[in-house]
């Protein structure tokens, strides 16, 4: 073939695409780690926990949390006479520090563990002006905060109350479902330190996971499952009264 | 060709907006990260970054390949299932340092009331206690062995 030089010409537009992606390259995530590989949530079976602030003091030494932020907290609700429309609830210090004994041991009392559900349709990364927070190919909510602007819209869109702006940063924080460390393997922080297994991590991508055992015979509710926001983080024996 | 015959002024101004949208693309390639894009409307390298920070609990499955007279001791016992990590607190430094770095003693009258301290608000099935009324003020490790702390010689209730 006669190479010209209107060939030539005619080829530097795809040379140029090409050489685009050999400068972008395949960033690693971590060795072994394949995104589409997992789809990632989390279990919490609300008959094991003991409100014993494990999770929120082991989130808060693994991610450096702000004192007085949290990225996990723990709430305690009281329902008298099964008013579910009327619970009383009370997280002091996010059940950093356990919790006082309860004023009225009657009616029900239970704790309720919180943090980011990791929402498949999450409202948080649908309002970023700036395409700060996004959900990973696996299911992962995070803040890049190196984009972050602080302008504290996906902390008005968040339902579950799970973002705040770090007082350090001045940028959108959030649980980050250990990111750092499922994709090492390890479990995230508050479900290796939950004494009684009430939190589990869960891969619903694996169909070795226990937890498809378990969606599928127990009772499992998402919160506010009216907000279509596909949460991630599944709640056993949730009570109705939880908001 | 009349309809063309003044048509000057236009050529030049389709050349300014060439020329400003030649500026506009060489801008985005110098101020767009390459990753921008990759998987969603987003930097791709975040994902690696976020991944990068380190861990501070090392995980159970690190403190066995070492303590594995621990895992013995918890096997049979009630807290079979409970992380190391749960009580001992984070100790990756230690474990990737276990000469230098020693994990500091644990207060049993601190450690084991966060879990059994009696309230309404815990699981029945939970085994809790009034730790002002249970122990007369002793140590819970007077008689509890916290890796496995059933007492062997329990009276019959």
């Amino acid at each position: 073939m006669n190479l010209t030089r209107r060939h030539l010409l005619l080829l530097l537009p795809a040379a140029g695409v090409a050489w685009k992606y050999i400068l972008a390259g395949t960033p690693e995530v971590a060795p072994n780690y394949k995104l589409t590989d997992h789809w990632w949530g989390m279990l919490i079976d609300l008959t094991k926990c003991i409100g014993c602030g494990n999770c929120v003091r082991a989130c808060q030494a693994e991610n450096d949390v702000p004192d007085g932020y949290f990225r996990t907290w723990v709430e305690r609700y009281h329902v008298t006479d099964y008013d579910i429309e009327n619970p009383q609830v009370d997280s002091p210090d996010g059940g950093r520090k356990g919790f006082p004994p309860a004023k009225d041991p009657s009616g029900k009392n239970f704790f309720v563990p919180k943090l980011c559900n990791h929402c498949a349709d999450s409202p948080c990364t649908q309002v970023c002006p700036v395409g700060a927070t996004f959900i990973g190919p696996d299911g992962v909510v995070l803040v890049d905060k190196t984009y972050c602007l602080g302008c504290r819209y996906c902390v008005q869109a968040c339902p579950y109350g799970c973002r705040f702006i770090s007082p350090k940063t001045e940028t959108a924080e959030k649980c980050t479902l250990c990111y750092h460390r499922i994709t090492k393997g390890l479990t995230t922080a508050c479900c290796e330190t939950c004494p009684t297994g009430a939190r589990q991590l869960a891969d619903l991508k694996n169909p070795k996971d226990p937890i498809h055992e378990f969606l599928k015979t127990h009772s499992v509710q998402v919160l506010k499952p009216y907000m279509a926001t596909h949460a991630k983080v599944f709640y056993n024996n949730l009570d109705g009264s939880v908001r | 060709m009349n309809a063309f015959r003044d048509a000057g002024h236009l050529f030049r101004l389709a050349g300014v907006f060439a020329a400003g949208v030649l500026l506009f693309l060489v801008l985005r390639s110098f101020l767009v990260p390459k990753s921008f894009g990759e998987y969603g409307h987003y930097r791709g390298n975040a994902l690696a970054e976020i991944a990068a920070r380190p861990v501070n609990f090392a995980g159970h499955e690190t403190c066995e390949t070492c303590h594995a007279d621990v895992l013995e001791k918890k096997r049979d016992g009630k807290h079979a299932h409970v992380n190391c990590e749960a009580c001992h607190g984070p100790l990756a430094k230690h474990a990737d340092d276990p000469s230098s770095v020693t994990p500091a003693k644990l207060d049993a009258a601190v450690l084991c009331v966060r879990c059994h301290e009696a309230n309404a608000a815990k699981p029945k099935s939970f085994p809790q206690v009034v730790s002002a009324d249970h122990s007369n003020g002793l140590p819970c490790d007077t008689c509890h062995q916290p890796h496995s702390p059933a007492i062997a010689a329990e009276p019959a209730k």
